[in-house]
C-alpha cells in the first residue's frame, strides 16, 4: 500500500505552504519523508539545496519539527523541556537559556514555565511543544497541526511567532491541517491531498475561485428534514449530511430557488436555522471529489 | 510550479518536496555528545525525580522486605552477605533495567523517539543520558538498603564505599541492558515483560544464596549481569577482602555495559528511523 503516491511540491523560500486534507490523506507521511524520519521508497526530497534523502541526518540541521507526539516532554517542565530541546538543537547552556526565555515569553508561556507539560491542558501543552521547536532557530519550520486543541488566544501566538520569524529570517513554513480556516487564513499557498496524491495546489483564493461560481447554502434542521415536502425531497440529492445539518453548493438563482422553498410553507417549520456564504475551502475540498471526514471548522 | 501527475513523469511513484531558489543553506552545527548527554541526563533526571520517586520507594522498601524475611532462614556468615549484596543491587535492578525498558518501550510505540530524531544529537547521547539518569536514580535506594541490611545482619560497613564503583557499573550493565530491551522489543508490552522478568531473575537468582540452588540455575546466575556486582559487593564484607577478585566482577560488569549501551545505541538508530 502506498501512503503517498506521485506528489510533487516546490515551496518557495519565506512561504507559508500548506498542507490540508483529512486524517490518513497521507500528510503525515510526506512530513516523516521530509524531516528524515522516513526514507521515500522513491523520489526526492530537497531542501535548502540539501538533498535529504541521501543525507536524512541533515533534516534536523535546517528544520525545526513540531509532530503530534508529545511523550518525550510530557514530564517536563515547560521550561527544561524548551531548554533541553535548545541544547540538543546544538545550543550552548547560555544561549539555550536566553532563547528559551524569549520564546517563552513571546508565547506567554512564562507564567507557566516552571509546570510540567503532563499537568498543563491540550492547548497549552501543544503551545509548549511549539515553543521548544522554536528554540534553536533553523531556516525551514514543519508544524504538523500545531494548533491542535489550542484557544483563540494561543492560536494567535503560534501565527504571530510564525510571522516574525517569516519577517525577521526569511523563514519558510510547512504547515499541516485539516482545519480549513485556518488554512484559509494563515496560509499563503495550500495543497489539498486526498488518498496520498495531490487533488489542488494554489493560494486560498485561487482555489476558491474554481467554486467561485457557487453559493454554500447550510441547513439545520430542528428534528429531521422534512421530506414529504417535495422541495426538500429534491434537495436532498444534493447535500452533503451530517445528522440535522446539510451542506449544498448550488449555482446562485438554484440557492435563492431553494432558500424560498425552505424558509416557505410546511418545510419552514422544521427549520431550525440556515445560512448563504460564499465558498470556503470545505467547499472547494468537496468540489475536487474530496470526502469532508476528519476535516476540521473551528 | 504546484502539481506534476505521477503518471505525466513516470510510471513509478516519485515524491518530491523541495524549497526551490538559492543555492544550499548553512546547516546548523551538530549537538556535540557530551553537552547533548549532560541535557538528557539533567531532562531524565528531572522526569525521574517528578515521576518516579513512589517507585523508588517501592524498590527500597521490596529490598529491605526481602531482608526481613532472609533473616529467618538466613543466619550470618556468606548467605547473609549475598542476600544483603542481592537486595542491595537488586534496587538497581528495578529502576535501571525494568523502569527504563519500560520508559524506551513506551517512548518508541507512542513516536515519542521522533522527538530526539529530529534534533542534530548524537544517539549515544540520548541512550547513555537516559541510563546515566536511571542509574544515579538507584543510589539513595541501593545506598539505604546496603546500610539497612548490614545493620540487620551485623555486617562490617567498613567496605560500603565500595558501592561508589558497584551502583555505577552495575547500573551501567543493567541500564545498557534495560534500554536494549526496551528498544528491541518489537512491542511495547513485550518491553514491559522482559524488563519485569530480568528483574525477577536479578531477584531470585541475586538474593538466594549461590549454594542453595540447583546447578543448572547456578549457570543462568552466572550469565546475569547483576550477579558480578552482587558478588563485588558480598565480597567486601570480609575483614580483608580479596580486591583482585572484586576487581575482575566490577571488570565483567563494566564490559557487559560498554556492550549492552552499544547495542541499545543501534537498536535506538534502528527505532528512530522507521
Amino acid at each position: 500500500m502506498r501512503a503517498t503516491d506521485g506528489i510533487s511540491l516546490d515551496v518557495r523560500r519565506g512561504e507559508i505552504f500548506g498542507l490540508l486534507g483529512p486524517n490518513g490523506a497521507g500528510k503525515s507521511t510526506l512530513v516523516r519523508q521530509l524531516t528524515g524520519l522516513m526514507r521515500p521508497d522513491s523520489g526526492e526530497v530537497e531542501v535548502l539545496g540539501h538533498d535529504l534523502v541521501r543525507h536524512p541526518e541533515r533534516a534536523s540541521r535546517l528544520i525545526g519539527y513540531l509532530g503530534q507526539e508529545s511523550t518525550a516532554l510530557d514530564e517536563l517542565t515547560v521550561a527544561l523541556a524548551a531548554e533541553t530541546t535548545g541544547r540538543l538543537r546544538g545550543l550552548g547552556l547560555r544561549a539555550a537559556r536566553v532563547e528559551r526565555d524569549l520564546v517563552l515569553e513571546e508565547l506567554g508561556l512564562t507564567a507557566i514555565a516552571g509546570r510540567p507539560l503532563k499537568k498543563l491542558s491540550g492547548g497549552q501543552r501543544r503551545l509548549a511543544c511549539f515553543a521548544a521547536t522554536l528554540v534553536g532557530e533553523r531556516p525551514v519550520l514543519v508544524l504538523d497541526e500545531p494548533t491542535t486543541g489550542m484557544d483563540p488566544v494561543a492560536r494567535r501566538a503560534v501565527w504571530a511567532a510564525v510571522d516574525r520569524r517569516r519577517a525577521e529570517h526569511g523563514a519558510t513554513v510547512l504547515l499541516v491541517t485539516h482545519n480549513v480556516i485556518e488554512a484559509e487564513t494563515v496560509l499563503d499557498r495550500v495543497a489539498v491531498l486526498e488518498r496520498g496524491k495531490v487533488i489542488a495546489c494554489d493560494t486560498p483564493s485561487g482555489l476558491k475561485e474554481q467554486v467561485a461560481g457557487e453559493v454554500r447554502v447550510e441547513l439545520v434542521w430542528r428534528e429531521r428534514a422534512p421530506l414529504d415536502v417535495p422541495e426538500v425531497a429534491a434537495l436532498r440529492g444534493f447535500a452533503q449530511e451530517s445528522g440535522r445539518r446539510w451542506v449544498l453548493r448550488l449555482a446562485p438563482d438554484e440557492a435563492r430557488a431553494a432558500v424560498a422553498a425552505v424558509t416557505g410553507g410546511a418545510a419552514f417549520a422544521a427549520l431550525d436555522d440556515f445560512t448563504l456564504a460564499t465558498p470556503s475551502l470545505e467547499d472547494v475540498y468537496l468540489a475536487l471529489g474530496g470526502s469532508t471526514k476528519g476535516l476540521v471548522k473551528a | 510550479m504546484s502539481i506534476v501527475p505521477v503518471e505525466a513523469v513516470s510510471g513509478r511513484a516519485a515524491d518530491t518536496v523541495k524549497p526551490v531558489d538559492g543555492g544550499p543553506a548553512p546547516l546548523a552545527p551538530r549537538a556535540r555528545l557530551l553537552p547533548s548527554l549532560a541535557a538528557v541526563y539533567r531532562a531524565q533526571l528531572s522526569r525521574a525525580r517528578v515521576a518516579r520517586i513512589p517507585l523508588l520507594f517501592v524498590a527500597t522498601f521490596q529490598s529491605v522486605g526481602i531482608m526481613v524475611l532472609m533473616r529467618g532462614v538466613v543466619d550470618g556468615g556468606d548467605e547473609a552477605r549475598a542476600v544483603v549484596a542481592g537486595s542491595s543491587v537488586l534496587v538497581v535492578a528495578f529502576v535501571a533495567l525494568n523502569l527504563l525498558a519500560q520508559y524506551f518501550g513506551q517512548l518508541r510505540a507512542s513516536g515519542g523517539l521522533d522527538h530526539y530524531a529530529t534534533l542534530p544529537v548524537p544517539p549515544a547521547a540520548v541512550v547513555l543520558g537516559a541510563a546515566g539518569a536511571y542509574a544515579s536514580f538507584t543510589v539513595p535506594g541501593t545506598a539505604v538498603t546496603a546500610v539497612t541490611g548490614s545493620v540487620l545482619f551485623d555486617l562490617p560497613l567498613t567496605h560500603l564505599w565500595v558501592l561508589v564503583a558497584v551502583i555505577p557499573l552495575s547500573g551501567a550493565a543493567l541500564a545498557g541492558l534495560g534500554a536494549a530491551l526496551g528498544l528491541l522489543a518489537p512491542r511495547q508490552e513485550l518491553a514491559t515483560l522482559l524488563g519485569q522478568l530480568g528483574m525477577s531473575a536479578a531477584l531470585l537468582l541475586g538474593v538466594l544464596p549461590a549454594d542453595r540452588l540447583p546447578e543448572p540455575v547456578v549457570y543462568a546466575r552466572d550469565l546475569l549481569p547483576s550477579t558480578y556486582g552482587v558478588e563485588a559487593l558480598a565480597r567486601t564484607f570480609d575483614a580483608h577482602p580479596d580486591w583482585a577478585a572484586v576487581g575482575l566482577d566490577l571488570a565483567v560488569c563494566a564490559a557487559v555495559g560498554v556492550v549492552s549501551l552499544a547495542v541499545a545505541t543501534r537498536a535506538y538508530r534502528r527505532a528512530a528511523v522507521r
